[in-house]
């Protein structure tokens, strides 16, 4: 009993330390995150490239696989209210509001939060953040800081590719497979959505998934126990807390930007 | 990596992004479709306003002319005060008509205005005084009722 108590306390301590050793590394990131701004082209540019360019046809072919069920199953249900004018309505708001945000951020971290993880893990398992601190070159600003700012900037990208491409799949579904009238399509969804709040607090959104998938994948890279078990360790929790971390925040930001209409 | 390859693929990718941005905000969001020009304020005074909410449209022969803006409960008259911006392209009398409408049997409700005949228009921050409630569906449901009743009462003398 005494036992599990007290290993009940450690775990709690260092869950609470670890936190805590995130935020510093937070902090520490952002204070040496001039070289990343200052040399733009030389090492955020790479990094936008690995995390965005590299993440594009799977946020694309997920979008357009979401957005084409939502026409199917928006339509499905819709239609048995007779109201099956508002499919796009269904699906704009989906998208744009959740879905787009969500999976895209959820799919951005398993995509290039891993390989950012594993970057960092397996170059620290192999002393070269040692060897570049040795040699006057800050790992934090030559290494990490550039795939963090990278991620945040490809991430709100990637999730208004995955909506538009996920309105275009139900649009396909909809319009030009099933038949609903393209002109009511349109026009309910244009009523529907407004841009300040339905299009801008989903990119708010999508910017801070971003921040928190770049800020954990960075993180677990930095702090992963310097094995090959250490590394694939790492990079579990990068997908575990990330998702976590994404739907958590989702939950929050939406009370919060939402709450108007309840 | 070739640095000219990482330059024209993060180009490529911030054009399809930005791309994407536009089409949400201009096809989805419809941005720009509908602007509001010089808008002035319009009050009115209701006794049930339903389920009217803010951003709700206000239309005249259908067509939207403006949007409410405020929704709060009056105390001095013990009714309910709507605030709404109109379009400074559309003037109407002083005697207009403010209804709240629903679009459809059971859609979004809608601000509707009718003009009078008045030749003097409204002004910003003028009162409507003729408004017309939503109507509710329990008590028409219950007036009917209450209705059939007292024609049950009269049959059975």
């Amino acid at each position: 009993m005494r036992n599990a108590v007290s290993r009940l306390g450690a775990w709690a301590i260092n869950a609470v330390w670890r936190l805590g050793f995130a935020a510093r590394f937070f902090f520490g990131l952002l204070a040496y995150s001039g070289q990343s701004f200052r040399r733009f082209r030389g090492l955020t540019m790479r990094e936008i490239y690995m995390s965005g360019v590299l993440s594009l046809l799977i946020i694309m072919v997920s979008g357009l696989f979401v957005g084409l069920v939502l026409g199917l199953q928006g339509f499905e249900t819709l239609q048995r209210f007779g109201s099956s004018d508002a499919l796009g309505t269904l699906v704009a708001l989906s998208l744009t509001r959740e879905l787009g945000p969500v999976v895209a951020g959820l799919l951005f971290a398993s995509r290039a939060g891993t390989a950012v993880t594993a970057e960092i893990g397996l170059m620290k398992t192999t002393e070269q953040l040692k060897a570049m601190d040795m040699m006057a070159v800050n790992p934090v600003s030559r290494v990490v800081a550039p795939r963090f700012w990278g991620g945040v900037f490809a991430m709100p990208l990637l999730a208004a590719l995955f909506s538009a491409m996920g309105v275009f799949g139900g649009w396909l579904i909809g319009v030009v497979l099933i038949g609903v009238d393209g002109g009511s399509f349109w026009s309910q969804m244009q009523a529907a959505v407004d841009f300040r709040y339905d299009i801008v607090n989903g990119v708010i959104k999508s910017f801070v998934f971003g921040v928190a998938v770049s800020l954990i994948a960075v993180f677990e890279g930095w702090d992963c126990v310097p094995t090959a078990e250490g590394i694939s360790r790492a990079i579990t929790r990068t997908v575990v807390s990330s998702a976590l971390a994404i739907l958590a925040l989702d939950f929050v930001l939406t009370s919060f930007m939402f709450r108007e209409l309840s | 990596m070739n640095r000219s390859t990482i330059d024209l693929g993060v180009g490529v990718f911030v054009v399809i992004g930005i791309v994407a941005l536009l089409f949400l905000s201009l096809k989805v969001g419809n941005l720009g479709g509908e602007k509001i020009q010089q808008p002035y304020q319009l009050h009115a005074r209701f006794d049930n306003i339903g389920g009217l909410k803010v951003r709700a449209p206000v239309k005249a022969s259908g067509v939207l002319v403006g949007r409410v803006t405020d929704i709060r409960y009056d105390t001095e008259h013990f009714q309910a005060s709507v605030t709404f911006s109109v379009d400074g392209r559309y003037a109407f009398s002083r005697d207009t008509f403010a209804t709240i409408n629903t679009a459809g049997l059971l859609g979004e409700q809608y601000v509707a205005l009718k003009p009078g005949g008045d030749e003097q228009n409204l002004k910003s921050g003028d009162t409507i005084m003729k408004t017309q409630s939503a109507m509710v569906l329990e008590d028409m449901i219950g007036r009917f009722l209450f209705d059939k009743a007292s024609e049950g009462a009269q049959g059975g003398k």
